[in-house]
């Protein structure tokens, strides 16, 4: 196995592309009680349309997310009640760009790996079963139309995207998975579910070599392939609003803001970028920032007030959010104060304790095991490695943060998403 | 209690010190436990916030922001919690360990000495706190307690607390109330400040890299100026070990999706509680996804999106939380009592047994590996007076029994039922 050694943040990393093209990466912690196996695929939410034998084919919302409930259904019963008796704790999850299976043990770490690959790997729906769970996740489905900040961030998308499948639920509408039947879950299986479109993280009081024999004993020999996926139009950097509003029962009003930015190639580059914009936002309205600290006394803002960037197949925006008695002059505040900082330049001293602050933030988010073979397997699918994050933010410079800022915070660029309250 | 070492280092302040070197944080909290009340508990929760707004040597946001900054991005979170009627309010904080940042040997005595002066000494005008970091804290405060309208679990569960314990203090919630918080003003704020400094007692603990004796020394420097007062008396929780007729309480709001809440109280099996007992019997319940409120009211039937249930253990209260369709109401109501009878009369597999003590021993294991979930295991028993660590509870949950489970549902009675359902004008749609 491949043993690189992380000397500044003392964590080594072992990897392997096994001979079907699965990617084994291991990250042991001595001492640990816990271990932890995440196992995931590079098929989201967004990815609804996609090549297959030279046709492109489209499927409705919320496929993914769906195919992910239904996986735990084996022919044997159920691998969620398999796990959990056998003393895991598994779990999954579907955003936009992938779908991962993850389980947290205390004993049994090898058998339950069995498990965790055995069943995502055999796919097995019935009509009655795809039925039933149309009900279960119509009820998911409702209780995210309930969260407003689930209404406030879908809202900032359909604002901010005309083309890109990021507009719509990840979990798809009531409508839009009634017309999913076992036949489209096992096509999507097929297309997207090889080792090679596929990553193993796992980390804990564990054996490298151990998990790559399991992952070879149990998922299949073939490769398959990548399937081309297409992500809609090229988008244009101006929203297809600039404001949304809906009013729900909330006590405050929820605001999420969001300013649209050029995607950049997989790779160092993209997580490079992704870094230095987190940086930038705390630069321009992190809780260190004078904009933050007037926003705060003048009541505008909480302590619930968020900023950075978020990114998904084919787009990466910049954000901010909370709660605001009056989020349109808030929007107003971050583009003057992005206005005066391109103008007069950044605090130089601001931005070296920043810089300090990034870097212990960076070593402490390597302590949850979850954290970090996310990072891991999205680092995987998008062509970098998480835990260069440390030189990469050392390398950060003035010059960047200040360009990022003068081009990110532009108003012709910016939605800005609103949920009221109902009076 | 085997991994942890606890220890009375200044009068009625404890400090309880879990050192192991498998995390790159370290984590410190400082807890004032009082009384809850519906009188004080908005006070002791503003009184953090306030705090945190500002301290005599970095009087504003910025400047102590900056301060953290340079403590490689240390956090000094205000926290508030509940463990059964007593209410904790104090700081959390969270650094770097020194060990990874070349050059730095003395972050932990830095971070500790800027918990205490946060808490200590104050910035103030006139000798009160600041009336405008008073005002705009208390706005935040009722915009928090306004917000868990915005998560309608929380709030059904929130609701159902105070309808079921509206005589008790339990019946509170850890932030009061609006209308509390309103009145409060900088001087009453400021005499409380003085009053549970003084004279409350205090939970402190640490994990991370240190040992013991270096934690004590930071400590003892940063808070050597603490004053110490007489102690409060007879801080505690009532348990009321009978419930009366079922109250059933209905509610609209705009909401597609309903919610019931149930509350019921652990009875008699509360007058020597059996934690292990109690915990697996939870577990079987409505506890874990092997549960049978998992698998039968959720997996097998389709009558609810989640039903779980959790127990309060200081208070001796269970609450099950559901999300179901409005016409599912009785059914979902009866599915539920039917499980719980189920278990009185014996109905647990050796299967269901052995999967609801694995997924509470793993629980526990799992925990270890948390500083957060130590810090709140070790001040819940802190509170309780109670002296085994994780460890030798998991070994107890091992040893429980079905019978030892089905005598805790047994004493369990139903004392509340919440339902929280759409408007009208939503149900005609």
């Amino acid at each position: 196995m491949k043993r690189i050694e992380y000397g500044k943040i003392g964590e080594t990393v072992y990897s392997e592309t096994l001979e079907n093209g699965l990617c084994c990466i291991v990250v042991p912690k001595k001492g640990f009680s816990k271990s932890y196996a995440f196992f995931a695929v590079n098929y989201g939410g967004c990815d609804r349309r996609f090549a297959l034998d030279g046709y492109w084919i489209d499927t409705p919302a919320g496929v993914a997310h769906f195919l992910e409930h239904k996986m735990f259904d084996t022919e044997g019963g159920n691998a969620l009640a398999l796990l959990s008796s056998n003393g895991a704790s598994p779990n999954a999850f579907t955003s936009s760009g992938i779908t991962a299976y993850h389980f947290e043990c205390t004993e049994n770490f090898e058998d339950n790996l069995n498990v965790l690959l055995s069943f995502v790997s055999v796919p097995y729906f019935t009509k009655e079963s795809v039925d039933k769970e149309q009900g279960i996740i119509a009820q998911e489905i409702k209780m995210g139309e309930d969260s407003p900040s689930r209404v406030v961030y879908q809202n900032l998308m359909k604002a901010l995207y005309a083309n890109n499948p990021i507009k719509d639920s990840i979990a798809g509408t009531v409508e839009s998975i009634a017309e999913i039947t076992p036949e489209t879950l096992y096509h999507c299986h097929k297309v997207f579910y090889h080792p090679v479109n596929m990553v193993l993280c796992a980390t804990g009081d564990l054996n490298p070599e151990k998990v790559c024999e399991i992952a070879r004993a149990v998922l299949p020999e073939s490769p398959g392939e990548i399937a081309q996926r297409d992500y809609g139009a090229e988008e244009s950097m101006l929203p297809v609003k600039s404001i949304i509003e809906a009013q729900m029962s909330v006590s405050a009003p929820l605001f999420m803001l969001g300013s649209k930015l050029e995607p950049i190639a997989d790779g160092d580059r993209h997580y490079f970028r992704m870094l230095m914009g987190e940086l930038a936002c705390m630069l321009l309205m992190g809780p260190s920032s004078p904009l933050y600290a007037r926003l705060y006394s003048e009541g505008l803002i909480n302590n619930r007030f968020y900023s950075g960037l978020s990114d998904f197949p084919g787009g990466v925006f910049a954000t901010a959010g909370g709660e605001s008695k009056n989020p349109e002059k808030v929007k107003d505040e971050i583009i003057n104060e992005a206005e005066r900082i391109s103008r007069f330049g950044v605090d130089i001293s601001l931005f070296n304790s920043l810089k300090k602050a990034s870097i212990g933030g960076f070593l402490r988010s390597l302590d949850s095991m979850d954290n970090s073979c996310y990072a891991l397997a999205e680092g995987h699918f998008r062509g970098y490695s998480p835990f260069n994050g440390l030189e990469l933010l050392e390398s950060i410079s003035v010059e960047d943060i200040q360009a990022f800022i003068e081009s990110a915070f532009k108003s012709e660029r910016m939605a800005l998403s609103i949920v009221k309250s109902k009076t | 209690m085997k991994n942890a070492v606890r220890k009375t280092i200044m009068p009625n302040v404890e400090l309880t010190c879990v050192t192991t070197d498998k995390f790159k944080t370290g984590y410190f909290s400082v807890n004032l436990l009082n009384q809850l009340s519906a009188k004080d508990a908005s006070k002791n929760a503003l009184i953090p916030s306030v705090l945190r707004r500002g301290c005599a040597k970095y009087p504003d946001m910025e400047s102590l922001a900056a301060a953290l900054n340079e403590l490689y991005g240390t956090t000094i979170e205000p926290v508030v919690r509940t463990k059964g009627e007593i209410q904790c309010s104090g700081f959390i904080t969270t650094f770097a360990d020194d060990k990874y940042l070349p050059g730095e040997n003395d972050l932990l005595e830095r971070v500790i000495g800027l918990t205490g002066e946060i808490l200590l000494a104050p910035v103030t005008r006139g000798g009160l706190l600041q009336a405008d970091y008073v005002n705009s804290e208390k706005e935040n405060l009722c915009d928090q307690i306004r917000s868990s309208l915005n998560d309608k679990r929380t709030y059904s569960l929130v609701r159902l607390k105070e309808i079921m314990c509206a005589e008790e203090a339990f019946g509170v919630d850890r932030l009061g109330t609006v209308a509390a918080t309103e009145k409060i003003t900088p001087i009453m704020l400021t005499k409380h400040y003085k009053k549970i400094l003084e004279n409350s007692e205090i939970q402190m603990f640490y994990c991370g890299t240190a040992d013991f004796s270096r934690v004590e020394t930071a400590v003892l420097h940063a808070f050597s100026i603490l004053p110490r007062g007489e102690a409060d008396a007879g801080i505690g929780t009532q348990i009321r070990l009978d419930c009366g007729e079922v109250k059933y309480h209905t509610e609209s709001l705009d909401v597609t999706q309903g919610k019931l809440a149930l509350g019921f109280r652990l009875g008699e099996t509360m007058y020597t509680p059996d934690y292990a007992a109690i915990t697996v019997f939870n577990a079987i319940f409505g506890g874990s996804v092997t549960s049978k409120l998992f698998l039968n009211v959720r997996e097998k039937l389709s009558l609810c999106y989640f039903a779980s249930s959790s127990i309060e253990k200081h208070k001796g209260v269970m609450l099950v939380s559901s999300g179901i369709e409005f016409d599912k109401y009785q059914e979902a109501l009866d599915e539920i009592l039917a499980q719980l009878s189920a278990i009185r009369s014996g109905d647990i597999t050796g299967q269901e047994l052995e999967g609801a003590k694995k997924y509470v021993i793993t629980t526990l294991k799992a925990s270890m590996d948390s500083a957060m979930a130590l810090d709140s295991f070790y001040l819940g028993q802190a509170v309780e007076g109670l002296d085994f660590g994780l460890e030798e509870f998991a070994a107890f949950v091992e040893r429980i029994s079905i019978e030892d489970a089905v005598a805790v549902a047994k004493s369990v009675c139903l004392d509340t039922v919440y339902f929280l359902k759409g408007n009208q004008e939503e149900a005609m749609k």
